[in-house]
């Protein structure tokens, strides 16, 4: 992939001041909920993005999409850059690149009907002129994402997780965005269920081009749906490179316990296997720890782990990245 | 909420005896003030000098007062004032509240800081007072009084708004219309408002009745709608002055004062009732 990148983010971060008392309130501390983080979507792809929860990934996308300011750092969508770009102006481009939320059942207005839910994007934009092209548009995009148009007119507590799911990616498809965020979009849902969704988003980035930025932890899930995928840990991002090179070859020593973390459907294969466990708390966001944050929990941490914050650097041609000293 | 459950709620509402007997009431007095031409036995304000202070009868069903005018007519023409007034300074004050209300809860920040400062300022004071004050350097009538009750009571909305609005604020279908490029007005209006009215039509219902209190309160001590026009209020502080002799004369507006603060105490506690699934069996 040599064209231009759809999505570019360098070094963005997200600090939250963090004050206690009530009549003079006074700044105890910075909470780095995403802290420094580089990357790039390139058109057509996915890049996964997992960590454990509180790591800062819900974050990270609201901060890509602007729907919080960032601290630091910049975004450019297409070349273009919507760190501190004006409110209105954010809000025309907010037709381009879009996002699907965790809560299938929260995300859904509870007092509009379906029709209103998938259209009201349209409205807001003024995309649809008249009735019937309005009407015509919400079916549309409702056969799309595989519900019956004929459910328009009704409420959202009359549908299903994975139907709802449905309807939250038939709003956000509504604009014909390039980018979509999808947000842990199926770690609400039942397992069957997820699969469906999954390859609905699957099929629906094959056929509109889309780009997805794909947050999850369930490694399974990034796997399946990936072209490149990026751990993080601690507001950072620890490693990043194409699916197969880092589940098959993973470098960071936390890339490596998480994925010694997923059980094998064998027993005796899962009984001989070595898992190596990480010990200890994920440190608070606050107190984060100096040198690589991952040093208290590492088991190959040495002196230089301990004083020297480790950046990403490249370890093959192919834009495998990682965070440590050790690789 | 849906269609389906605000359908339920009004079956609910049906079901729920007391908030139904509110309900009676309130269609009784709100009957008697529109039909009231039809139903008054007199015209309110004719004096009949022969026949002042009479106790009641066939002629005069609740007697008469001390101009010889009938009471039962007076009552019956009252209504129409009183209700209009509680129901119009409801409306005002409902309005006036929830705008301010959602644009603090929701915006929050300065905006927040400046509406909630002017709703405490309001709600520090003692009400009795100012509305006297108001009405003193307004001078007394209907619309007067309308404006002053609104002036007062609407701060109890926007505190109550705003909180509702915070609360709904912070849940995603929020944040997904916002992501979506939504302006704040269509996120207030569309969004938030919908799902917060319940807690607003209880209040404005229980608000109906005390400034139903308000009107009568204000009447009562002179500085209401001036006579002769019949307002509850007015019938009572006549009235209270011939205790000893016609005791019907004041018993009778204020009964009904009582009545119609009743009917919408039961009504809004049945509202809250269906509304919160705690309470409800």
């Amino acid at each position: 992939m040599n064209k231009e990148p759809l999505i570019e983010v360098h070094h963005l971060s997200k600090h939250f001041p963090v004050f206690r008392g009530m009549v003079f309130k006074r700044k105890i501390g910075v909470l780095k909920a995403v802290d420094d983080i580089s990357f790039q979507i390139f058109p057509g792809e996915t890049l996964g993005l997992v960590g454990e929860s509180g790591c800062g990934k819900t974050t990270a996308c609201r901060v890509v999409l602007q729907l919080e300011p960032s601290t630091a750092g910049e975004v450019r969508f297409q070349g273009e850059t919507i760190t501190q770009m004006a409110k209105q102006e954010l809000r025309r481009l907010r037709k381009r690149m879009q996002i699907i939320f965790q809560d299938p059942f929260g995300s859904l207005n509870p007092r509009m009907r379906v029709r209103d839910i998938v259209g009201e994007p349209l409205s807001i934009h003024g995309l649809a002129r008249g009735k019937s092209e309005y009407a015509d548009r919400v079916s549309g995009i409702l056969e799309l994402v595989g519900l019956n148009p004929s459910m328009a007119d009704r409420y959202p507590h009359e549908f299903s997780g994975g139907q709802r799911q449905r309807i939250g990616i038939a709003r956000a498809l509504v604009l014909n965005p390039d980018f979509l965020v999808c947000d842990e979009p199926v770690s609400a849902l039942d397992v069957s269920i997820q699969a469906q969704i999954i390859n609905l988003l699957a099929e629906l980035q094959e056929r509109l081009g889309l780009t997805y930025l794909f947050v999850a932890h369930d490694l399974a899930v990034v796997r399946h749906i990936s072209h490149r995928v990026a751990v993080m840990y601690l507001g950072e991002i620890v490693e990043i490179a194409d699916r197969d090179e880092l589940y098959l070859r993973p470098q960071h020593p936390y890339t490596k316990a998480l994925l010694s973390a997923v059980p094998i459907p064998d027993p005796l294969i899962e009984q001989k296997r070595k898992h190596c466990i990480i010990s200890g708390e994920v440190p608070s966001l606050m107190e984060t720890p100096k040198g690589c944050k991952f040093h208290p929990r590492c088991p190959i941490a040495e002196e230089v782990c301990r004083n020297l914050r480790p950046t990403l650097k490249e370890i093959n041609g192919n834009g495998h990245r990682v965070a440590c000293h050790l690789v | 909420m849906t269609k389906t459950r605000d359908f339920t709620i009004v079956r609910a509402l049906a079901g729920h005896k007391i908030a139904m007997a509110g309900l009676i009431i309130l269609v009784g007095l709100v009957g008697i003030s529109v039909f009231a031409p039809w139903i008054a036995p007199h015209d309110p304000n004719e004096q009949d000098l022969y026949r002042v202070l009479e106790g009641p009868s066939r002629l005069h069903l609740l007697g008469t007062d001390d101009v010889g005018r009938d009471l039962l007519s007076r009552v019956i023409y009252g209504s129409r004032v009183t209700l209009v007034i509680g129901g119009v300074s409801t409306l005002f004050a409902g309005i006036i509240g929830v705008l301010l209300g959602l644009v603090a809860g929701y915006k929050g920040g300065f905006a927040d800081m400046v509406i909630m400062r002017i709703t405490d300022t309001f709600m520090s004071m003692p009400l009795l007072v100012l509305v006297l004050v108001m009405i003193a350097t307004l001078g007394p009538g209907i619309k007067n009084l309308i404006i002053v009750i609104t002036v007062l009571t609407w701060p109890a909305y926007a505190r109550i708004v705003r909180g509702e609005a915070m609360r709904v604020s912070k849940l995603p279908y929020i944040e997904a219309a916002q992501a979506l490029g939504a302006s704040g007005l269509r996120i207030m209006f569309r969004h938030i408002l919908p799902n917060i009215m319940a807690p607003i039509i209880v209040t404005a219902s229980i608000s109906v009745g005390i400034n139903i209190m308000m009107e009568s309160t204000v009447s009562f001590l002179g500085l209401g709608v001036q006579p002769p026009t019949p307002t509850w209020g007015n019938e009572l502080k006549i009235g209270y002055a011939y205790l000893e002799v016609v005791p019907l004369f004041s018993i009778a507006p204020g009964l009904m004062i009582t009545l119609a603060v009743l009917a919408f105490n039961l009504i809004g506690d049945g509202i809250r009732d269906v509304f919160d699934p705690r309470l409800r069996e």
